[in-house]
């Protein structure tokens, strides 16, 4: 469990980071928190020609919160952005994503948009992304672009990131009106990556029924899968879901597999029990006050 | 002294430097090692066609690579068969490197030494081994199905079938007013420590001397092996096994292939080498353990009581089976637990397959034994509609049944005899302590809410401190610091802090003044090993006969001195002194400078002991006959048979009803390992035991597929329980000293983990209404099991 040998570039500012990967090329793996990418290398799964690591880079580090959005940098930790009282008021289903995301011990490296980039598809960021309808930005010598959630993540383990290409922040739109939020999974060791799990958005209308919902699940599909379930809730009273049709709906949508952990029938079952539950809350935090 | 040392719970001196990361571990020794990697089988059954080294040897920093052909003569011989019984007729053991087969998948095939690990995995990385794969015998049924053979001489796969019966239990069950049969299954684990294994090897060209550390739970066998292997003198080898982390039973297995290569390619190259296994390497190549099938028939009354029990398993111990029968002797004989069986049947077979081969871990065949018995008992109160402690209640034996004969013959070869123990009243505390009584209220107010708790116990007895012997050395030495040693080596049990606390006991010197050395050949090369919860009870109990002796030492030479007859004097606070006139006394150093009749004072103290100062009798000899120079003594302990420690735990759980997640709440252990040493690190036992055996209730399974791979082989999916899953612990002790030993202590190393996959089998059986009949179980098997029985009701 030692890495092949590989050129190690550690740039000062993002301009030298984005000549060194334009001039690697494909030889070139980003290395921000390494909580995914150094066992990779170690496993000796991975054996890029070159790294080129963020640590030392001065920026790159900002939170940013407006009226409209929250954008994170590349080298934000989870746990900074964790206890980032502004960015998590605004989008409190990233609050409750991060409390999900392995250990303090991993959460003090590993980097929010780290885990994106990486594209597990039972971590819990990818889903909150595609969720919410975010975006990440991307950045070479020559330019920047902009790729939403639905475009950017493309399978397991594998994003739209290319040669040359700096992911430098991630970007979600704020929460509107009465509208709650909630995430739930189950794995089987606290902070292990999920069985199943779901993230969820409710709005009501002025009568405090639903007029929309939306899921994401993790774990049960090559990439997050979302799921819009707004014909199937709308309409219903906050305090009243009848969300069977909905569960229904999600379980023939989503794809699990089997594996040594649980068979695909389980997880298709646990993924419509977190979401009736992750319903209810989101339901009722959507009633009790806007975006909590 | 005031009050005693022994029984006391001194805080492990041990700690602050480890805790500190002043541990010494092998990897941190011999920074200018060569390193090596293994080239390891990627099949789990395959002959090899060849090995290329391709372009490996272009590799910077390569040094060298063996494969078997490389080998000299005694090198290619298979490696020992460690414990023979006379059951074990088809034994087979493993190549130091592949011999033309592999047989699991992680087998070592060639052996790369480089200047430094990385170098040896790039060149590792490029010998190309033709393979020949063969058809892969995966699980113990699929063994005994023999349509296809682990090796090719052995073509039914049994390496040995043993029965044992005392009574006829076939008989007994068959008059019983109630009969059950079924079948009961526990999966692979594995010990899993977190320092992986180590081997680092200095040969001295001058000396002509190999120094060896290892990271080892037989730090004398193993250097006995490597001196066999090499053609050394043992004279010529010291083996030292530093600290340790962890060895839960795997390090126990020796000599392992690289604890021959690595000395033998040091003394080849004339440098040093090391190994270090990484954690991929040791999930394959190192062994595992639990894997059974068990078909269980009982026969029993209408109070509960069993009248005959007949107990048919096969025993899956891997590829190969260097350690013997030692796993499946110990469940056919711990299975009995606290009970009286006077009618019962045993019968195993140990089978061969193409995975890891299997010697013990932490329980050692118990925690599958203890499985099949309290299951069993459950069985017998849920067919009767009674109280589970009841049923338990009604087969225990009594306290004034022990010592109990039970006619069967135990791992050691001895026989298996229980020596004290109050079952009854471990019952009673362990009621007390769960609150068993209310637990069916508490059960109610729950289902009242939707949710399902559940409660389950488990028995267990464990035969401790197996022989044959361990020694004791002591020495007071003239600056009153006091060295202690014992041959047997330490993985962090405690070692220092409890072999100090008896030594200080005997000679009434300061904790702090002790200073214990455990598995180091060159300070005491006699011993046998750590394993079987046996250091405290032999090495324990070794330690304070050599101290007596040193006590009584000191008692002779004070008394001479003082003019005071020796009945009259005691050691305490480092002197020795006169009973009830504690200021008349001799320093404990003093005396210890006295024993020793010198010619040279080197320094201020020594004048004392030299030849014109001594006062004493010119025409006797200085050194008395009988007597010889130094206050300092060996001694050793070797008992008759193995000691008993016994206890039982207790459990409650909540399943998620949707979900069938299980979460464990109350956990109460009430243990009796005799006389107890130290208290606060019997506990530690317990809470890491308990820890363990969550991990083999609910989580840590070895994933074999068809083929033989093994899909699991990381901490990320190998789910090693965290801190998160593991319960808070309730203890209570009960205190039944053994009478077979001096202080009266038995084991409890691996008390913890036994019942653990019994207790919470049984609380989930209590909380879901499903029968549970196999460990580990996760929420997806649960849930399944739950639809299954759902479908059927």
């Amino acid at each position: 469990m030692k890495p092949p040998a590989f050129a190690y570039h550690a740039p000062r500012t993002t301009d030298e980071a984005l000549a060194t990967l334009g001039e690697l090329g494909d030889d070139a793996k980003v290395l921000a928190g390494g909580q995914s990418l150094v066992p990779l290398l170690n496993m000796r799964l991975a054996a890029p020609a070159a790294l080129v690591d963020l640590a030392h880079l001065d920026g790159l580090d900002a939170i940013e919160v407006s009226d409209d959005r929250v954008r994170v940098e590349a080298r934000v930790t989870h746990e900074r952005l964790r206890r980032h009282p502004a960015a998590t008021d605004a989008v409190p289903l990233l609050r409750e994503a991060l409390d999900w995301v392995a250990h303090p011990v991993i959460r003090n490296r590993g980097t929010a948009l780290g885990s994106i980039v990486h594209a597990d598809p039972a971590a819990e960021l990818p889903a909150v992304l595609s969720l919410l309808g975010g975006q990440v930005e991307l950045a070479t010598s020559g330019g920047t672009r902009t790729a939403a959630a639905d475009d950017y993540l493309l399978g397991p383990l594998e994003s739209d990131t290319r040669p040359g290409e700096l992911a430098t922040a991630l970007v979600l739109p704020r929460p509107g009106v009465r509208t709650g939020a909630a995430f739930d999974e189950l794995s089987r060791r606290h902070g292990d990556y999920a069985l199943a799990g779901v993230a969820v958005t409710v709005t009501l209308d002025a009568d405090l029924a639903v007029a929309t919902a939306r899921a994401a699940f993790i774990g049960v599909g090559a990439t997050p899968v979302r799921v819009d379930l707004t014909d199937s809730l709308s309409g219903q009273a906050h305090d009243a879901l009848a969300p069977a049709d909905a569960v229904g709906l999600a379980r023939d949508v989503i794809e699990p597999t089997d594996d040594i952990h649980a068979t695909a029938d389980y997880r298709r079952h646990l993924a419509g029990v977190l979401l009736e539950r992750a319903l209810t809350t989101a339901a009722g935090r959507a009633a009790a006050g806007g975006t909590a | 002294m005031t009050t005693s040392l022994l029984g006391a719970p001194v805080a492990r001196s041990e700690d602050p430097r480890l805790l500190r990361g002043e541990g010494r571990f092998v990897d941190d020794l011999g920074h200018d090692a060569f390193e090596v990697a293994v080239v390891r089988s990627p099949h789990a059954h395959a002959r090899i066609v060849d090995i290329d080294l391709g372009d490996a040897l272009e590799v910077d920093g390569l040094i060298s690579v063996y494969t078997f052909d490389d080998l000299p003569e005694r090198l290619r011989e298979p490696l020992p068969l460690l414990i023979p019984h006379p059951s074990l007729t088809a034994g087979r053991t493993q190549h130091v490197l592949a011999d033309g087969e592999v047989n699991h998948v992680g087998e070592a095939v060639a052996l790369v030494v480089a200047e430094d690990r990385y170098a040896a995995e790039d060149a590792a990385e490029r010998i190309m081994v033709d393979y020949d794969p063969l058809p892969a015998v995966v699980g113990p049924e699929r063994a005994l199905q023999a349509d296809q053979a682990v090796h090719d001489d052995i073509a039914d796969n049994v390496a040995a079938h043993l029965e044992q019966e005392i009574g006829d239990a076939r008989a007994a069950i068959a008059d019983a007013a109630h009969r059950l049969s079924f079948r009961l299954d526990i999966e692979r684990s594995a010990s899993t420590p977190m320092e992986t294994r180590g081997t680092y090897a200095r040969w001295d060209a001058d000396d002509q001397r190999l120094r060896l550390y290892s990271s080892t739970q037989a730090p004398t066998s193993v250097r006995a092996a490597v001196a066999a292997y090499l053609g050394l003198d043992l004279a010529q080898v010291e083996c030292i096994a530093p600290d340790i982390g962890g060895g839960f039973g795997v390090k126990i297995m020796h000599p392992w292939p690289e604890e021959i290569l690595v000395p033998w390619v040091a003394r080849e190259l004339g440098h040093d080498v090391k190994f270090t296994e990484d954690r991929r390497e040791h999930f394959v190549s190192a062994n595992h353990e639990r894997a059974q099938v068990h078909q269980v028939e009982v026969g029993f009354d209408d109070e509960g009581r069993v009248l005959g029990l007949d107990v048919e398993f096969v025993h899956d111990h891997g590829a190969y089976i260097p350690y013997g029968l030692i796993v499946p002797i110990i469940t056919s004989t711990q299975l009995i637990g606290p009970y009286k069986l006077e009618n019962y049947r045993v019968t195993f077979d140990s089978v061969y397959t193409n995975t890891t081969p299997v010697t013990p871990y932490r329980g050692a065949g118990r925690p599958q034994g203890c499985f099949v018995m309290e299951r069993t008992i459950d069985r017998i109160a849920a067919h009767l509609g009674r109280d589970r402690t009841e049923v338990r209640a009604a087969n225990f034996l009594q306290p004034e049944e022990l010592p109990y004969d039970f006619g069967l013959v135990f791992q050691d070869g001895r026989a298996y005899r229980y020596d004290s123990g109050d079952f009854p009243g471990s019952l009673s505390k362990l009621k007390e302590l769960i609150d068993w009584d209310g637990f069916a209220a508490r059960k109610a107010a729950a289902a009242a809410e939707g949710r399902l708790l559940g409660i389950g116990l488990a028995a267990y007895v464990e035969g401790t401190g197996v022989g044959p012997y361990e020694g004791g050395h002591v020495l007071v030495e003239p600056n009153g610091s006091v060295q202690v040693s014992t041959g047997l080596s330490s993985q962090g049990q405690g070692h220092q802090t409890a072999f100090a606390q008896i030594a200080a006991e005997e000679l009434g010197v300061d904790l702090a003044d002790v200073k214990v050395v455990t598995g180091d050949t060159r300070r005491f090369p006699y011993a046998v090993g750590t394993f079987a919860s046996r250091a405290a009870v032999m090495s324990g109990n070794a330690i304070h006969l050599a101290a007596r002796k040193v006590r009584e030492k000191a008692l002779r030479i004070a008394s001479e001195a003082l003019e005071v007859d020796a009945e009259d004097l005691e050691l305490a606070d480092g002197k020795v002194r006169v009973k009830g006139s504690p200021d008349t006394s001799i320093d404990l150093n003093v005396v210890a400078t006295m024993s020793n009749p010198l010619r040279y004072a080197f320094d201020e103290a020594a004048r004392i002991a030299t030849q014109f100062t001594q006062p004493g009798d010119p025409n006797a000899p200085p050194v008395a006959e009988g007597e010889a120079p130094g206050l300092e003594a060996t001694d050793y302990y070797s008992p008759i048979h193995s000691t008993f420690a016994n206890g039982m735990h207790a459990v409650e759980v909540e399943v998620d009803p949707d979900t069938s997640d299980v979460r464990i709440g109350r956990y109460a252990v009430v243990h009796d390992c005799g006389t107890l040493v130290n208290p606060r690190i019997v506990e530690g036992q317990i809470f890491g035991g308990v820890a363990q055996g969550v991990g083999g209730a609910l989580y840590e399974r070895m994933a074999y597929d068809e083929h033989g791979q093994l899909q699991n082989a990381s901490f990320m999916d190998f789910l090693m329980p965290y801190a998160t899953e593991v319960p808070r612990v309730d203890v209570d002790h009960l205190e039944t000293p053994s009478p077979l030993n001096p202080l009266g202590i038995k084991g409890a190393g691996e008390a913890g983990v036994i019942p653990g996959a019994a207790a919470i089998a049984a609380a989930i059986e209590d909380a879901t209404g499903v029968v549970i009949d196999a460990m580990p179980i996760s929420p997806s098997q649960l849930h399944a099991r739950r639809l299954d029985a759902a479908s059927t009701t």
